[in-house]
Protein backbone atom coordinates (compact mmCIF):
# COMPACT_ATOMS: atom_id res chain seq x y z
CA UNK A 1 0.00 0.00 0.00
CA UNK A 2 1.20 3.48 -0.92
CA UNK A 3 -0.25 6.58 0.84
CA UNK A 4 -0.18 10.22 -0.25
CA UNK A 5 -1.63 13.23 1.55
CA UNK A 6 -2.67 16.56 0.09
CA UNK A 7 -1.80 19.12 2.78
CA UNK A 8 -3.38 22.16 1.06
CA UNK A 9 -6.71 20.28 1.01
CA UNK A 10 -6.50 19.13 4.67
CA UNK A 11 -9.08 20.70 7.04
CA UNK A 12 -7.53 19.29 10.24
CA UNK A 13 -10.46 17.15 11.36
CA UNK A 14 -7.84 14.84 12.90
CA UNK A 15 -9.74 11.65 12.19
CA UNK A 16 -6.81 10.07 10.34
CA UNK A 17 -4.70 10.42 13.49
CA UNK A 18 -7.41 8.66 15.50
CA UNK A 19 -7.70 5.82 12.99
CA UNK A 20 -4.04 5.27 12.11
CA UNK A 21 -1.80 7.08 14.62
CA UNK A 22 1.31 5.28 13.37
CA UNK A 23 0.80 6.58 9.85
CA UNK A 24 -0.68 10.08 10.27
CA UNK A 25 0.26 12.98 12.51
CA UNK A 26 -0.59 16.70 12.61
CA UNK A 27 1.67 19.76 12.50
CA UNK A 28 1.26 22.80 14.77
CA UNK A 29 -1.71 24.00 12.69
CA UNK A 30 -3.40 20.61 12.85
CA UNK A 31 -2.55 19.85 9.22
CA UNK A 32 -1.86 16.23 8.29
CA UNK A 33 1.71 14.91 8.22
CA UNK A 34 2.62 11.52 6.88
CA UNK A 35 4.83 9.39 9.17
CA UNK A 36 5.26 6.67 6.56
CA UNK A 37 4.00 6.39 2.99
CA UNK A 38 4.19 2.57 3.09
CA UNK A 39 2.23 1.40 6.13
CA UNK A 40 2.76 -2.13 7.38
CA UNK A 41 0.01 -4.77 7.13
CA UNK A 42 -1.20 -4.06 10.70
CA UNK A 43 -2.00 -0.43 9.90
CA UNK A 44 -3.67 -0.80 6.51
CA UNK A 45 -7.27 -1.16 7.70
CA UNK A 46 -6.89 2.00 9.76
CA UNK A 47 -5.45 3.85 6.76
CA UNK A 48 -8.35 2.69 4.54
CA UNK A 49 -10.85 3.90 7.16
CA UNK A 50 -8.98 7.20 7.48
CA UNK A 51 -9.14 7.72 3.72
CA UNK A 52 -12.86 6.87 3.75
CA UNK A 53 -13.78 9.36 6.47
CA UNK A 54 -11.42 12.21 5.53
CA UNK A 55 -13.87 15.10 4.94
CA UNK A 56 -11.51 16.83 2.52
CA UNK A 57 -10.60 13.71 0.52
CA UNK A 58 -6.98 14.61 1.24
CA UNK A 59 -5.72 11.02 1.58
CA UNK A 60 -4.94 9.02 -1.56
CA UNK A 61 -4.27 5.30 -1.46
CA UNK A 62 -2.73 2.95 -3.94
CA UNK A 63 -3.15 -0.70 -3.11
CA UNK A 64 -0.23 -2.68 -4.48
CA UNK B 1 -34.79 30.98 -7.17
CA UNK B 2 -37.19 28.37 -8.52
CA UNK B 3 -38.47 27.11 -11.82
CA UNK B 4 -41.44 25.32 -10.31
CA UNK B 5 -44.89 26.61 -11.25
CA UNK B 6 -46.82 28.25 -8.40
CA UNK B 7 -49.45 25.47 -8.28
CA UNK B 8 -46.90 22.71 -8.24
CA UNK B 9 -44.88 24.60 -5.67
CA UNK B 10 -47.82 24.77 -3.28
CA UNK B 11 -47.95 20.97 -3.31
CA UNK B 12 -44.32 20.50 -2.39
CA UNK B 13 -43.62 19.08 1.04
CA UNK B 14 -42.88 21.75 3.60
CA UNK B 15 -39.46 21.79 5.28
CA UNK B 16 -38.67 21.39 8.15
CA UNK B 17 -41.00 18.47 8.79
CA UNK B 18 -42.42 17.31 12.12
CA UNK B 19 -41.14 14.21 13.88
CA UNK B 20 -43.63 11.45 14.60
CA UNK B 21 -45.29 11.59 18.03
CA UNK B 22 -43.66 9.15 20.41
CA UNK B 23 -40.48 8.83 18.30
CA UNK B 24 -38.30 11.64 19.64
CA UNK B 25 -35.03 10.07 18.43
CA UNK B 26 -36.12 9.39 14.86
CA UNK B 27 -35.99 11.91 12.00
CA UNK B 28 -39.38 12.96 10.55
CA UNK B 29 -41.16 10.09 8.73
CA UNK B 30 -41.56 12.27 5.61
CA UNK B 31 -37.79 12.50 5.32
CA UNK B 32 -37.58 8.72 5.34
CA UNK B 33 -40.30 8.42 2.67
CA UNK B 34 -38.54 10.97 0.47
CA UNK B 35 -35.22 9.16 0.81
CA UNK B 36 -36.68 5.99 -0.67
CA UNK B 37 -39.13 7.53 -3.16
CA UNK B 38 -37.44 10.78 -4.24
CA UNK B 39 -34.00 11.21 -2.65
CA UNK B 40 -33.34 14.40 -4.64
CA UNK B 41 -36.54 16.43 -4.54
CA UNK B 42 -37.75 19.95 -4.03
CA UNK B 43 -39.30 21.18 -0.80
CA UNK B 44 -40.94 24.45 0.14
CA UNK B 45 -39.33 26.51 2.91
CA UNK B 46 -40.48 29.43 5.07
CA UNK B 47 -39.75 32.17 2.49
CA UNK B 48 -41.69 30.44 -0.30
CA UNK B 49 -38.61 29.24 -2.20
CA UNK B 50 -38.11 25.60 -3.16
CA UNK B 51 -34.57 24.32 -2.66
CA UNK B 52 -33.50 20.71 -3.26
CA UNK B 53 -33.66 18.35 -0.31
CA UNK B 54 -30.97 15.68 -0.40
CA UNK B 55 -31.63 12.64 1.80
CA UNK B 56 -29.32 9.79 0.71
CA UNK B 57 -26.04 9.28 2.53
CA UNK B 58 -23.88 8.99 -0.61
CA UNK B 59 -25.50 12.08 -2.19
CA UNK B 60 -25.12 14.15 0.98
CA UNK B 61 -21.44 13.26 1.21
CA UNK B 62 -20.79 13.83 -2.48
CA UNK B 63 -22.42 17.28 -2.49
CA UNK B 64 -20.89 18.45 0.80
CA UNK B 65 -17.51 17.55 -0.67
CA UNK B 66 -18.15 19.21 -4.05
CA UNK B 67 -16.29 22.50 -4.71
CA UNK B 68 -19.13 23.59 -7.05
CA UNK B 69 -21.29 23.89 -3.95
CA UNK B 70 -21.07 27.05 -1.84
CA UNK B 71 -21.75 27.71 1.85
CA UNK B 72 -21.95 31.46 1.26
CA UNK B 73 -25.46 32.85 1.99
CA UNK B 74 -24.69 35.93 -0.12
CA UNK B 75 -25.34 33.86 -3.28
CA UNK B 76 -28.91 34.08 -4.55
CA UNK B 77 -30.80 30.84 -3.99
CA UNK B 78 -29.13 30.01 -0.66
CA UNK B 79 -31.83 28.40 1.52
CA UNK B 80 -31.79 30.47 4.71
CA UNK B 81 -33.05 28.70 7.83
CA UNK B 82 -35.31 31.58 8.79
CA UNK B 83 -35.58 35.37 8.58
CA UNK B 84 -33.40 35.76 11.66
CA UNK B 85 -30.52 33.77 10.20
CA UNK B 86 -30.85 35.63 6.91
CA UNK B 87 -30.57 38.95 8.74
CA UNK B 88 -27.64 37.71 10.80
CA UNK B 89 -25.73 36.21 7.93
CA UNK B 90 -25.29 39.51 6.12
CA UNK B 91 -22.90 41.26 8.46
CA UNK B 92 -21.98 38.77 11.16
CA UNK B 93 -20.23 36.13 9.08
CA UNK B 94 -17.67 33.59 10.19
CA UNK B 95 -15.74 31.05 8.14
CA UNK B 96 -18.57 28.52 8.36
CA UNK B 97 -20.49 30.57 5.80
CA UNK B 98 -17.48 31.38 3.59
CA UNK B 99 -15.91 29.46 0.72
CA UNK B 100 -12.24 28.73 0.11
CA UNK B 101 -9.77 30.35 -0.07
CA UNK B 102 -11.19 32.84 2.49
CA UNK B 103 -12.68 30.02 4.57
CA UNK B 104 -9.39 28.09 4.67
CA UNK B 105 -7.41 31.23 5.57
CA UNK B 106 -9.54 31.89 8.65
CA UNK B 107 -10.21 28.29 9.68
CA UNK B 108 -6.51 27.43 9.66
CA UNK B 109 -5.90 30.11 12.26
CA UNK B 110 -7.77 28.01 14.82
CA UNK B 111 -7.21 24.41 13.72
CA UNK B 112 -3.96 24.00 15.69
CA UNK B 113 -5.51 24.09 19.18
CA UNK B 114 -7.95 21.30 18.21
CA UNK B 115 -5.23 18.87 17.05
CA UNK B 116 -5.58 15.36 18.48
CA UNK B 117 -2.40 15.64 20.56
CA UNK B 118 -3.70 18.83 22.23
CA UNK B 119 -7.04 17.18 22.92
CA UNK B 120 -5.37 14.12 24.45
CA UNK B 121 -3.45 16.46 26.76
CA UNK B 122 -6.76 17.97 27.81
CA UNK B 123 -8.35 14.61 28.64
CA UNK B 124 -7.29 14.39 32.33
CA UNK B 125 -8.65 17.85 33.14
CA UNK B 126 -11.92 17.12 31.30
CA UNK B 127 -12.21 13.89 33.29
CA UNK B 128 -11.69 15.79 36.56
CA UNK B 129 -14.34 18.31 35.56
CA UNK B 130 -16.83 15.54 34.80
CA UNK B 131 -16.08 13.84 38.14
CA UNK B 132 -16.43 17.14 40.04
CA UNK B 133 -19.78 17.92 38.40
CA UNK B 134 -21.07 14.41 39.16
CA UNK B 135 -19.88 14.78 42.80
CA UNK B 136 -21.77 18.07 43.05
CA UNK B 137 -24.88 16.56 41.48
CA UNK B 138 -24.86 13.59 43.87
CA UNK B 139 -24.39 15.94 46.84
CA UNK B 140 -27.33 18.10 45.74
CA UNK B 141 -31.08 17.55 45.55
CA UNK B 142 -32.42 14.33 44.04
CA UNK B 143 -33.99 14.42 41.44
CA UNK B 144 -31.90 16.92 39.49
CA UNK B 145 -31.97 18.43 36.00
CA UNK B 146 -29.11 16.83 34.08
CA UNK B 147 -28.90 19.86 31.76
CA UNK B 148 -27.95 22.30 34.52
CA UNK B 149 -26.16 19.73 36.72
CA UNK B 150 -23.84 18.28 34.10
CA UNK B 151 -24.61 18.69 30.41
CA UNK B 152 -24.28 22.46 30.18
CA UNK B 153 -21.51 23.13 32.76
CA UNK B 154 -19.04 20.50 31.45
CA UNK B 155 -18.63 21.75 27.86
CA UNK B 156 -19.03 25.37 29.00
CA UNK B 157 -16.20 25.04 31.51
CA UNK B 158 -14.00 23.25 28.98
CA UNK B 159 -14.49 25.75 26.14
CA UNK B 160 -14.03 28.66 28.59
CA UNK B 161 -10.71 27.25 29.69
CA UNK B 162 -9.59 26.59 26.12
CA UNK B 163 -10.54 30.07 24.91
CA UNK B 164 -9.65 31.96 28.08
CA UNK B 165 -13.21 33.15 28.75
CA UNK B 166 -14.11 33.68 32.45
CA UNK B 167 -16.65 30.98 33.35
CA UNK B 168 -18.30 33.50 35.68
CA UNK B 169 -19.78 35.06 32.53
CA UNK B 170 -21.58 31.84 31.57
CA UNK B 171 -25.04 33.35 32.05
CA UNK B 172 -24.27 35.97 29.42
CA UNK B 173 -22.97 33.62 26.74
CA UNK B 174 -25.39 30.75 27.43
CA UNK B 175 -28.42 33.07 27.34
CA UNK B 176 -27.37 34.79 24.10
CA UNK B 177 -26.53 31.46 22.48
CA UNK B 178 -30.02 30.18 23.33
CA UNK B 179 -31.51 33.16 21.48
CA UNK B 180 -29.37 32.45 18.40
CA UNK B 181 -30.21 28.74 18.17
CA UNK B 182 -33.94 29.08 18.83
CA UNK B 183 -35.84 28.97 15.55
CA UNK B 184 -38.58 31.20 16.93
CA UNK B 185 -36.30 34.16 17.73
CA UNK B 186 -37.00 37.31 15.74
CA UNK B 187 -34.33 38.71 13.39
CA UNK B 188 -33.81 41.62 15.82
CA UNK B 189 -33.27 39.23 18.72
CA UNK B 190 -30.75 37.10 16.83
CA UNK B 191 -28.82 40.07 15.48
CA UNK B 192 -28.84 41.64 18.95
CA UNK B 193 -27.66 38.47 20.70
CA UNK B 194 -24.91 37.98 18.14
CA UNK B 195 -23.79 41.57 18.54
CA UNK B 196 -23.81 41.29 22.34
CA UNK B 197 -21.59 38.21 22.15
CA UNK B 198 -19.26 39.76 19.58
CA UNK B 199 -18.87 42.93 21.67
CA UNK B 200 -18.18 40.79 24.74
CA UNK B 201 -15.45 38.84 22.91
CA UNK B 202 -14.08 42.06 21.41
CA UNK B 203 -13.62 43.52 24.92
CA UNK B 204 -12.06 40.29 26.11
CA UNK B 205 -9.51 40.40 23.26
CA UNK B 206 -8.40 43.85 24.47
CA UNK B 207 -7.85 42.41 27.95
CA UNK B 208 -5.92 39.45 26.47
CA UNK B 209 -3.68 41.81 24.50
CA UNK B 210 -2.66 43.54 27.74
CA UNK B 211 -2.45 40.37 29.81
CA UNK B 212 -1.88 37.42 27.47
CA UNK B 213 -2.31 33.97 28.99
CA UNK B 214 -1.98 30.41 27.74
CA UNK B 215 -5.30 30.33 25.90
CA UNK B 216 -6.72 30.51 22.39
CA UNK B 217 -7.96 34.11 22.55
CA UNK B 218 -4.54 35.35 23.72
CA UNK B 219 -2.88 33.48 20.85
CA UNK B 220 -5.41 34.87 18.37
CA UNK B 221 -4.87 38.47 19.42
CA UNK B 222 -1.08 38.37 19.76
CA UNK B 223 -0.21 36.07 16.85
CA UNK B 224 -2.98 36.78 14.35
CA UNK B 225 -4.60 40.17 14.96
CA UNK B 226 -1.49 42.10 15.98
CA UNK B 227 0.50 40.67 13.04
CA UNK B 228 -2.15 41.77 10.54
CA UNK B 229 -3.41 38.25 9.80
CA UNK B 230 -6.98 39.13 10.73
CA UNK B 231 -8.95 42.05 12.10
CA UNK B 232 -9.94 42.17 15.75
CA UNK B 233 -13.60 42.00 14.77
CA UNK B 234 -12.90 38.82 12.75
CA UNK B 235 -11.20 37.36 15.81
CA UNK B 236 -14.14 38.36 18.01
CA UNK B 237 -16.61 36.74 15.61
CA UNK B 238 -14.49 33.60 15.57
CA UNK B 239 -14.49 33.64 19.38
CA UNK B 240 -18.30 33.81 19.36
CA UNK B 241 -18.49 30.85 17.00
CA UNK B 242 -16.13 28.71 19.10
CA UNK B 243 -17.79 29.68 22.38
CA UNK B 244 -21.35 29.09 21.17
CA UNK B 245 -20.70 25.95 19.13
CA UNK B 246 -18.37 24.72 21.87
CA UNK B 247 -21.00 24.39 24.56
CA UNK B 248 -24.48 24.20 23.05
CA UNK B 249 -23.96 21.20 20.75
CA UNK B 250 -22.08 19.01 23.24
CA UNK B 251 -24.58 19.84 25.99
CA UNK B 252 -27.42 18.56 23.79
CA UNK B 253 -25.47 15.39 22.95
CA UNK B 254 -24.91 14.72 26.66
CA UNK B 255 -28.61 15.03 27.58
CA UNK B 256 -30.14 13.44 24.50
CA UNK B 257 -27.52 10.66 24.52
CA UNK B 258 -28.29 9.90 28.15
CA UNK B 259 -32.01 9.88 27.45
CA UNK B 260 -31.53 7.52 24.49
CA UNK B 261 -29.42 5.18 26.63
CA UNK B 262 -31.95 5.23 29.49
CA UNK B 263 -34.60 4.21 26.95
CA UNK B 264 -32.33 1.43 25.68
CA UNK B 265 -31.12 -0.15 28.95
CA UNK B 266 -29.37 -3.08 27.28
CA UNK B 267 -27.22 -0.59 25.35
CA UNK B 268 -26.58 1.43 28.51
CA UNK B 269 -25.46 -1.79 30.24
CA UNK B 270 -22.95 -2.51 27.47
CA UNK B 271 -21.42 0.92 27.98
CA UNK B 272 -21.56 0.80 31.78
CA UNK B 273 -20.14 -2.68 32.20
CA UNK B 274 -17.24 -2.40 29.77
CA UNK B 275 -14.48 -0.06 30.91
CA UNK B 276 -12.63 -0.35 27.57
CA UNK B 277 -12.08 3.18 26.16
CA UNK B 278 -12.50 1.71 22.67
CA UNK B 279 -16.05 0.62 23.52
CA UNK B 280 -16.87 4.08 24.90
CA UNK B 281 -15.38 5.76 21.81
CA UNK B 282 -17.46 3.50 19.56
CA UNK B 283 -20.60 4.31 21.55
CA UNK B 284 -19.94 8.04 21.12
CA UNK B 285 -19.80 7.64 17.31
CA UNK B 286 -23.00 5.58 17.31
CA UNK B 287 -24.86 8.11 19.46
CA UNK B 288 -23.64 10.93 17.19
CA UNK B 289 -25.00 8.99 14.20
CA UNK B 290 -28.24 7.85 15.80
CA UNK B 291 -29.19 11.24 17.25
CA UNK B 292 -27.67 13.63 14.65
CA UNK B 293 -28.70 16.68 16.67
CA UNK B 294 -27.81 19.04 13.79
CA UNK B 295 -31.31 18.33 12.47
CA UNK B 296 -31.86 21.44 10.34
CA UNK B 297 -29.79 20.08 7.45
CA UNK B 298 -26.60 21.58 6.08
CA UNK B 299 -27.41 24.57 3.83
CA UNK B 300 -25.66 25.20 0.51
CA UNK B 301 -26.17 26.75 -2.92
CA UNK B 302 -25.04 25.40 -6.31
CA UNK B 303 -22.43 27.55 -8.14
CA UNK B 304 -22.08 25.48 -11.34
CA UNK B 305 -24.49 22.91 -12.74
CA UNK B 306 -23.99 19.51 -11.13
CA UNK B 307 -25.38 16.23 -12.43
CA UNK B 308 -26.01 13.70 -9.70
CA UNK B 309 -27.79 10.39 -10.22
CA UNK B 310 -29.37 11.65 -13.46
CA UNK B 311 -30.66 14.86 -11.90
CA UNK B 312 -29.19 18.24 -12.82
CA UNK B 313 -28.85 20.74 -9.99
CA UNK B 314 -28.55 24.14 -11.65
CA UNK B 315 -26.37 27.06 -10.63
CA UNK B 316 -28.26 29.30 -8.24
CA UNK B 317 -30.41 26.51 -6.76
CA UNK B 318 -30.42 25.94 -3.01
CA UNK B 319 -29.54 22.67 -1.29
CA UNK B 320 -30.64 21.30 2.07
CA UNK B 321 -28.42 18.32 2.86
CA UNK B 322 -30.30 16.30 5.47
CA UNK B 323 -27.48 14.67 7.41
CA UNK B 324 -29.92 13.32 10.03
CA UNK B 325 -31.77 11.04 7.60
CA UNK B 326 -28.52 10.32 5.71
CA UNK B 327 -27.21 8.83 8.95
CA UNK B 328 -30.23 6.50 8.92
CA UNK B 329 -29.60 5.33 5.34
CA UNK B 330 -29.68 1.50 5.27
CA UNK B 331 -27.24 1.54 2.34
CA UNK B 332 -24.64 3.05 4.67
CA UNK B 333 -25.68 1.63 8.05
CA UNK B 334 -27.43 -1.77 8.24
CA UNK B 335 -30.56 -1.74 10.43
CA UNK B 336 -30.06 2.03 10.77
CA UNK B 337 -32.91 2.78 13.18
CA UNK B 338 -31.48 0.53 15.84
CA UNK B 339 -29.19 2.09 18.44
CA UNK B 340 -26.26 -0.32 18.57
CA UNK B 341 -23.28 1.00 20.49
CA UNK B 342 -21.12 -1.87 19.22
CA UNK B 343 -21.49 -1.03 15.51
CA UNK B 344 -18.79 0.79 13.55
CA UNK B 345 -20.48 4.16 12.97
CA UNK B 346 -17.35 6.18 12.25
CA UNK B 347 -18.45 7.11 8.71
CA UNK B 348 -21.43 9.09 10.00
CA UNK B 349 -22.02 12.67 8.84
CA UNK B 350 -23.25 14.07 12.17
CA UNK B 351 -20.34 16.55 12.10
CA UNK B 352 -21.09 17.31 8.45
CA UNK B 353 -18.65 16.47 5.67
CA UNK B 354 -16.35 18.37 3.32
CA UNK B 355 -14.20 21.37 4.17
CA UNK B 356 -16.77 22.70 6.65
CA UNK B 357 -16.86 19.56 8.77
CA UNK B 358 -16.97 20.46 12.47
CA UNK B 359 -13.75 22.06 13.67
CA UNK B 360 -14.40 21.14 17.31
CA UNK B 361 -15.11 17.44 16.73
CA UNK B 362 -11.93 16.22 18.48
CA UNK B 363 -12.95 18.23 21.57
CA UNK B 364 -16.55 16.98 21.41
CA UNK B 365 -15.26 13.40 21.28
CA UNK B 366 -13.07 13.85 24.36
CA UNK B 367 -15.95 15.46 26.30
CA UNK B 368 -18.56 12.89 25.28
CA UNK B 369 -16.20 9.98 25.95
CA UNK B 370 -15.52 11.37 29.43
CA UNK B 371 -19.23 11.82 30.22
CA UNK B 372 -20.62 8.60 28.67
CA UNK B 373 -17.67 6.65 30.09
CA UNK B 374 -18.18 7.98 33.62
CA UNK B 375 -21.78 8.97 34.39
CA UNK B 376 -23.47 5.56 34.10
CA UNK B 377 -20.65 3.76 35.90
CA UNK B 378 -20.60 6.22 38.78
CA UNK B 379 -24.39 6.49 38.96
CA UNK B 380 -25.59 2.99 38.02
CA UNK B 381 -29.10 3.69 39.35
CA UNK B 382 -29.55 6.75 37.11
CA UNK B 383 -33.13 6.91 35.85
CA UNK B 384 -35.52 9.35 34.23
CA UNK B 385 -37.46 11.22 36.94
CA UNK B 386 -40.46 11.94 34.72
CA UNK B 387 -42.42 10.39 31.91
CA UNK B 388 -40.63 10.72 28.56
CA UNK B 389 -43.83 12.15 27.05
CA UNK B 390 -43.61 15.09 29.45
CA UNK B 391 -40.16 16.17 28.24
CA UNK B 392 -39.93 19.26 26.09
CA UNK B 393 -37.85 18.54 23.00
CA UNK B 394 -36.06 21.24 21.01
CA UNK B 395 -38.18 20.84 17.90
CA UNK B 396 -37.70 24.57 17.37
CA UNK B 397 -33.93 24.51 17.81
CA UNK B 398 -31.20 24.70 15.18
CA UNK B 399 -29.70 21.93 17.29
CA UNK B 400 -31.97 19.19 18.66
CA UNK B 401 -32.15 18.16 22.30
CA UNK B 402 -34.27 18.53 25.42
CA UNK B 403 -34.69 21.69 27.44
CA UNK B 404 -34.61 19.84 30.76
CA UNK B 405 -33.84 16.27 31.71
CA UNK B 406 -35.02 15.43 35.25
CA UNK B 407 -33.07 12.42 36.52
CA UNK B 408 -33.02 10.52 39.77
CA UNK B 409 -30.66 7.89 41.25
Amino acid sequence: MHVEVDQPKCVASGQCVLMAPDVFDQDDDGIVELLTDRPGPGHRDGVREAAAVCPAAAIRLEEE
Amino acid sequence: MTETLPDAQAQLPEHPMPRAAGCPFDPPPTLRELRSSAPISRVRIWDGTSPWLITRYDHVRALLGDPRVSADPAHGGYPHRNAAMRARERDQRTFITMDDPEHARLRRMVTGPFAIRKMEALRPSVQRLVDDQIDAMLAGPNPADLVTALALPVPSLVICRLLGVPYGDHDLFQRNTQVIVRRTSTPEEVVGATRALTDYLDDLLIVKRKHPEDDLLSTLVTERVDTGGMTQREAARMGVLLLAAGHETTANMITLGTLALLQNPEQLALLRDCPDPGVVAGAVEELLRYLTITHSGRRRVVLDDIEIDGQVLHAGEGLILANDIANRDPEAFPDPDRLDVTRDARRHVAFGYGVHQCLGQPLARVELQAVYGTLYRRVPTLALATDIDRLEFKHDGLVYGVYELPVTW
